[in-house]
């Protein structure tokens, strides 16, 4: 498969295609399953047939080329594709957590009427094309191209009931958002072609790394452009409005596109240009500032949020915050690892909640579930796995990425990274911090939903149920890698044995060492002997029992007879902080009135002002009618008399001699 | 050429050749009955072949070049051609114009206008 690659994207897209054509024959659902679901399992195999090829041959990265896409002047870009660790981490997990979810989607949807049914699935397959794309791609542009196209597909998939005003605002939303940071990628795109002629991964990154101080500034540059794409796709602050409204689509889409994939590929990007951000320092810790503080600024709102899918929204958020804060302490295969894991139990969380919400026949207020854990044992237990990895609980799979995070934050406020220890060290406590929101957020969306009794109306009682096959098995499978998918990344600490962090040690390559001459170059990377083993094993207890207090605090907030009375308590004593949290610290409201208000007025002074007066009437209607005027007055110059005609003519004669003489 | 007969000045035919073309031209701005137009045009366009005669016998005569005499009489004779056929067409539209409204005075005829 490895020499063809080209194949895996082309079979999602066929899929599109074809769902497209059978929604428009109003095809039955099975003939759907088969052509998206087949399409994408057979994606899943093709991938995985390509990473045991990979791996079986020794060269590190693979470029193939398929053609000359772009060619003007000096500037060319291929369509190519690249095959290297980074690509084979995304691709393994992408490809096959895609496929679960689009399984699962033939029980979530089965209500949906036939022509929906295969719209939603023509656009899961798009999305997945896309996705391939965006990893696969060689080059800045290309990778562009994904990007637009994993865009595309979640304004369709959020605006997916668009008779729905609020889900196609919601896909608006998204869109826009997306749109002010890709100003940003764009121009980062351009300012790599200009300064190292070529956009190609395998181009400008060595050239970049060959000569890291004459390219410090311009990487500066270059980092925080693309960032701003990154903080766009990825929802960090301050573009994060859009992901909580994202949950206007259906459950599997939140899944799938807002947690699983999509919206790490701003992580993916910023590890894939490493280079560009380690020679540029301060590009690197804009990327772990903004990271840090939306991490816990996130969580805090997901403590208060009652609507099931909400709390995922802002906890996804949060979790992204975690990559980006080990991205930008240099920790770029923690990033990825917390990409991996969080991909695992994210999806599970959500596909969980597709599941409740699908019993309660569509509600989605925390407020009005519970006790569901004994008429959804499936949901309930796999949830349960997902919500301990993602509080990060040792063994499950979040607590290795989590941890790895933390531990590389701590260490690059200890080996003073750049001359920023000081604000390393804040960083950690803000991502402790956010790991005590976290599983204080999360247990109390498990005792809310799952435990205690029943708070919805008799009718819906009556209604509850555990979900089809095809949607209990993704959950199983996703509970299982939530559990153990931490051990792709065991730290040495434990194992004594650094080759045994599988991940760190794969994933090696994809950060090229720094060119010689580099003065930085001991500061720019974590010492390793920063932190003594010690410490290490300090932190890690530090960050389990911060998580387990979380718990516990949640269990007396929501769990049992006196459950519900703390928080109102606690409501009503410090009523401020309470609705400043409730109502997402007015962010939405405040870009309301300071970016979107502004700008509807301008435009609508230009519509108004400009386009309707000046344009439309003086410059538009005004010449047709000063047409008009002019014509009703010489129109009377045609009398109709011949010999009229005969007298101008002769007196034009007259006045040419006149003038000729 | 027999040099004993003295030839009329081409000044002199140029100028009846203009007086005929303001009398023709007159003519066509004052006349309303549509064949005196007609014939008064016919004037103006004998005037410029008399003008033509006048010149390619002036350049014949001093040893110009031969094909400007030719030229000047050819164009005697397209002119010709062309009012004839023009009287035909100008004389059919006066039938018409006779049948619909009894009269060729052409101030009747002005209802194509503002």
């Amino acid at each position: 498969m490895l020499g063809s690659l080209w194949i895996i994207p082309l079979l999602p897209l066929t899929g599109f295609v074809l769902n497209l054509l059978l929604g428009w024959l109003k095809a039955r659902k099975s003939v759907v399953n088969v052509v998206g679901i087949g399409s994408v399992g057979l994606a899943t195999i093709a991938t995985y047939w390509a990473i045991i090829d990979y791996l079986g041959q020794p060269a590190k990265v693979v470029v193939e080329h398929y053609f000359t896409w772009i060619s003007a002047g000096k500037i060319t870009v291929n369509a190519a594709f690249q095959f290297d660790p980074l690509t084979v981490v995304m691709v393994a997990f992408v490809t096959f957590v895609g496929f679960l979810i689009h399984v699962y989607s033939i029980g979530y949807m089965h209500g949906e009427s036939d022509t929906s049914y295969a719209r939603f699935f023509a656009y899961l397959n798009l999305f997945m094309f896309s996705m391939l794309i965006l990893v696969f791609g060689s080059s800045l542009p290309l990778m562009f191209v994904g990007w637009e196209g994993v865009g595309l597909c979640s304004y369709l998939l959020i605006g997916f009931y668009f008779d729905d005003e609020y889900c196609a605002a919601s896909g608006k939303k998204a869109f826009i958002a997306n749109r002010v940071g890709d100003v940003g990628f764009l121009l980062g795109i351009f300012a790599t072609f200009a300064i190292f002629g070529s956009a190609d991964f395998t181009t400008f990154l060595p050239a970049a790394a060959a000569h890291p101080q004459q390219y410090a500034g311009w990487a500066t540059a270059i980092g925080l452009l693309l960032f701003v794409g990154a903080v766009g796709k990825s929802a960090q602050i301050p573009l994060y409005v859009w992901l909580p409204d994202a949950m206007a689509g259906p459950t599997p889409v939140s899944a799938l596109i807002h947690a699983a994939t999509m919206v790490t590929a701003g992580v993916y990007m910023v590890v894939r240009c490493n280079v560009i951000y380690r020679i540029g320092p301060a590009a690197l810790l804009v990327v772990a500032i903004v990271g840090g503080i939306t991490a816990l600024y996130a969580a805090t709102i997901g403590m208060a949020q009652n609507d099931i899918k909400k709390v995922l929204a802002y906890s996804t958020i949060s979790q992204l915050g975690y990559m980006f804060l080990g991205a930008g302490v240099g920790a770029f295969s923690a990033a990825i690892f917390h990409v991996v894991t969080h991909a695992f139990f994210k999806a599970l969380l959500f596909l969980g909640a597709g599941s409740v919400i699908h019993a309660c026949s569509g509600n989605q207020d925390m407020r009005t579930m519970g006790g569901l854990k004994k008429i959804m044992p499936t949901t309930y237990w796999t949830f349960m796995a997902a919500t301990l990895a993602i509080s990060g609980i040792f063994p499950f799979a979040g607590f290795f990425s989590k941890d790895e995070i933390l531990g590389k934050t701590f260490a690059a406020g200890a080996s003073n990274l750049n001359g920023f220890g000081w604000v390393y060290y804040i960083l950690w406590f803000l991502g402790i911090a956010a790991a005590f929101i976290t599983a204080f957020y999360m247990f109390r969306l498990v005792y809310m939903t799952f435990h205690g009794e029943f708070r919805g109306t008799e009718e819906e009682k009556h209604h509850l149920h555990e979900s089809p096959w095809t949607m209990t098995l993704p959950l199983q499978v996703l509970g299982v890698l939530s559990i153990v998918g931490g051990l792709i990344g065991i730290p040495k600490l434990m194992t004594g044995h650094a080759s045994w962090n599988l991940i760190e040690h794969f994933l090696d390559p994809v950060v090229i060492p720094l060119g010689g001459g580099h003065a930085g170059e001991m500061a720019a990377e974590i010492s390793h002997h920063a932190v003594s083993p010690g410490v290490e094993w300090l932190l890690l207890l530090i960050s389990l029992s911060i998580a387990i207090s979380g718990i516990l605090v949640a269990r007396s907030f929501y769990y049992g007879e006196r459950a519900f009375e703390k928080p109102r308590q606690f409501a009503e004593r410090y009523p401020l902080l309470y609705k400043l949290v409730l109502n997402k610290y007015y962010v939405d409201e405040i870009y309301g009135a300071v970016v979107i208000q502004p700008l509807y007025r301008i435009f609508r002074f230009c519509w108004k002002a400009i386009d309707a007066v000046i344009i439309d009437g003086i410059l538009v209607n005004g010449s047709a009618f000063m047409t008009e005027l002019t014509g009703d007055i010489l129109r009377f110059l045609q009398t109709g008399n011949v010999r009229n005609y005969a007298l101008s003519v002769a007196m034009g004669v007259l006045l040419l001699i006149v003038i000729l003489w | 050429m027999n040099p004993t007969m003295i030839p009329i000045p081409s000044a002199w035919i140029l100028y009846l050749s203009a007086v005929l073309f303001v009398i023709g031209a007159i003519g066509v701005l004052l006349r309303r009955n549509g064949i005196s137009i007609f014939l008064a045009l016919e004037l103006m366009l004998n005037s410029a072949n008399l003008a033509f005669a006048s010149f390619a016998f002036r350049f014949a005569g001093q040893g110009g070049h031969a094909a400007s005499a030719i030229n000047g009489q050819i164009f005697i004779f397209f002119i010709i051609a062309v009012a004839a056929a023009e009287a035909a067409v100008g004389l059919a539209l006066f039938i018409a114009m006779y049948r619909r409204k009894e009269t060729i005075d052409v101030d009747r005829f002005n209802i194509l206008r503002w």
